[in-house]
């Protein structure tokens, strides 16, 4: 096993009842790369990072996350250990500021909860990495605003601004990219090209001209199992995938 | 409210309090510490309702635990030393707390609620149909407890003052705990938790233990509360568990606003008083003996007209001031 393979889902199977979400989907996160998973809706991406992010537990197969198996470890579990991810919906904490939301989210690694009798923000090393990951996310100007009032663009970059504050090793991002406008868009994708360096991704993404802008490789799922994995080139030109999602042209 | 005047508004009502017997008679003296007896129990489930979003509807159990251990622990001949007869008390109505918490968290929203409830009325129905607890007739405290330190009895609570500033002490000491921890990094997990539990789940937050630590600590208070509720009357009977208490005390803290400790404090006051106050037979004769109807209604109306509670009552003054001052 390559040493940079940060994150590895093995066989990965879900039922609902009769129905097969995700087949013997397997994959590879190493870190440099951006992994992007397209699919039609209902093809199974959701549940596949719901498994791999411990939200949702896999009927078969095996996650394994820095080379331990994690198969069955929660997912505060895992995200300790390393693994952040983003929601398709905002999930931010609408009533806290900025800087709050980050704040909490950097606590999860100094937790310390006995510690009653301390305010929350004598803990510097959860507010250091409050400032840099929102400085980093391009939030640096908008720390006390309230986080509800943000603008829709604002308030992904503050998904992946709260994501940084847990110094992950993995990013699982579901749709960063869904409902910006152009600059927005832009922004964000130049974001996730320097976050690159550091850490491995899994990004799932609707926006076509963006995928194969910044992914190295991407894998098709259609109906939950895996039609084609490869670089953009690989993929753009497999005879299946343009039948089954790209529409043949 | 700014930091500085919410602490003002704090410190004001402790010396309020602190004031008080000054003034009062044996009849007032009674009802205030009752009220602040109540103002605890209401803290306690602040700490659930308003800072951690988790709708207990069985609180009284925990009341009503920590009462009945204050009376059944009492030797019958000797007056119980307060040194291990209180934390004995408040750690039977915790451990319950811990108990209940740990398999009632495992729903969510309504059923929580209702299974809260159902654990509270089992907690009931083992003190009023059996022997344990006296049954419906409730028992009685042959001698109050005391605090006796190299000889010299410090504390007393056989007379109406020792007991009148001791559970102001304990209101304060609470007070002071719970301000204390709803800033802390548990405090502040606890209101993350409120606001978005996935989330917190996601940064790496095992909420169910933070909710459960919740939990056992508002028990905990809450049996303070009892026991002091329990102590002050020297008599205890199980509707001190019923449903009624669990929702009065639910009432107090929405009537007061949810979500800040004052809230509790402000809620406790304003349901007791209103409640003295339909209860009163100078000022409505003969139809004092329907004031559920009178404390009902104004109820109602002041948590219609007030989503915010009591303690956003200066907020909305100011806001309509600013109004006003901008249409000119």
């Amino acid at each position: 096993m390559s040493q940079d393979i940060l994150l590895r889902g093995i066989g990965i199977t879900r039922r609902w009842g009769g129905l097969v979400a995700v087949d013997q989907v397997s994959i590879a996160l190493t870190r440099g790369e951006v992994h992007a998973v397209i699919g039609t809706n209902g093809a199974g991406k959701s549940t596949l990072i719901n498994i791999l992010s411990g939200e949702t537990p896999p009927s078969a197969g095996q996650v394994e996350l820095l080379g331990q198996d994690v198969t069955r470890w929660s997912q505060p579990r895992r995200a300790r250990a390393g693994l952040g991810r983003s929601y398709q919906r905002n999930t931010i904490y609408p009533g806290f500021t900025v800087f709050e939301n980050c704040r909490l989210a950097a606590q999860a690694r100094h937790q310390q909860p006995w510690a009653w009798w301390q305010s929350a923000q004598a803990c510097e090393a959860s507010q250091a990495a409050a400032h840099s990951s929102a400085q980093r996310a391009g939030l640096g100007d908008a720390l006390d605003r309230v986080a509800g009032a943000l603008s829709h663009g604002q308030k992904r970059q503050l998904e992946i601004a709260m994501c940084l504050a847990t110094a992950p090793e993995v990013l699982l991002l579901d749709e960063p990219l869904a409902g910006m406008g152009a600059e927005e868009t832009e922004r964000m994708l130049a974001l996730l090209a320097e976050l690159k360096a550091s850490h491995a991704m899994l990004l799932v993404e609707h926006d076509m001209d963006a995928v194969f802008r910044i992914a190295d490789l991407i894998t098709v799922m259609v109906n939950g199992t895996v039609i084609a994995t490869g670089t953009p080139d690989v993929v753009r030109n497999h005879a299946e995938v343009q039948i089954a999602y790209l529409g043949q042209q | 409210m700014t930091d500085r005047s919410r602490i003002v508004f704090v410190a004001l009502c402790g010396l309020a309090l602190a004031a008080y017997p000054l003034a009062a008679g044996a009849f007032g003296l009674d009802l205030v510490t009752k009220i602040m007896v109540y103002a605890i129990f209401a803290l306690s489930l602040e700490l659930l309702v308003g800072a951690t979003g988790l709708v207990c509807f069985g609180h009284a159990a925990f009341f009503g635990i920590g009462a009945y251990a204050a009376l059944l622990l009492s030797p019958s001949s000797d007056a119980a030393s307060l040194l291990w007869l209180l934390p004995a008390s408040v750690g039977a109505a915790a451990l319950f707390a811990l108990m209940m918490g740990a398999l009632s968290l495992r729903t969510q929203g309504v059923y929580f609620i209702m299974v809260t409830l159902a654990f509270a009325q089992m907690a009931y129905y083992v003190v009023h149909d059996t022997p344990l607890g006296g049954g419906s007739d409730g028992i009685y405290l042959s001698a109050k407890p005391v605090l006796v330190i190299a000889g010299l009895r410090l504390i007393d609570l056989d007379q109406a003052l020792p007991i009148y500033f001791f559970t102001l002490a304990c209101l304060v000491a609470v007070f002071g705990f719970l301000a204390l921890l709803l800033r802390s990094r548990f405090g502040r997990a606890l209101a993350g938790i409120k606001a978005n539990e996935q989330r917190m789940r996601a940064t790496g937050f095992s909420t169910y233990p933070y909710k459960l630590a919740a939990f056992v600590i508002s028990g905990g208070i809450a049996g303070l509360a009892g026991f002091l509720f329990g102590v002050k009357d020297g008599y205890v009977n199980p509707e001190l568990m019923s449903w009624h208490l669990s929702g009065a005390v639910l009432i107090m803290i929405i009537l007061g606003g949810l979500g800040h400790l004052r809230g509790a404090l402000i809620g406790a006051f304003a349901f007791a008083l209103l409640q003295e106050f339909f209860k009163s037979e100078l000022i409505f004769g003969g139809f004092a003996k329907h004031w559920h109807l009178g404390l009902g209604l104004t109820i109602i109306a002041s948590v219609a007209l007030l989503p915010h509670g009591l303690v956003g009552l200066p907020a909305r003054w100011r806001a309509r001031r600013q109004g006003r001052k901008a249409a000119l």
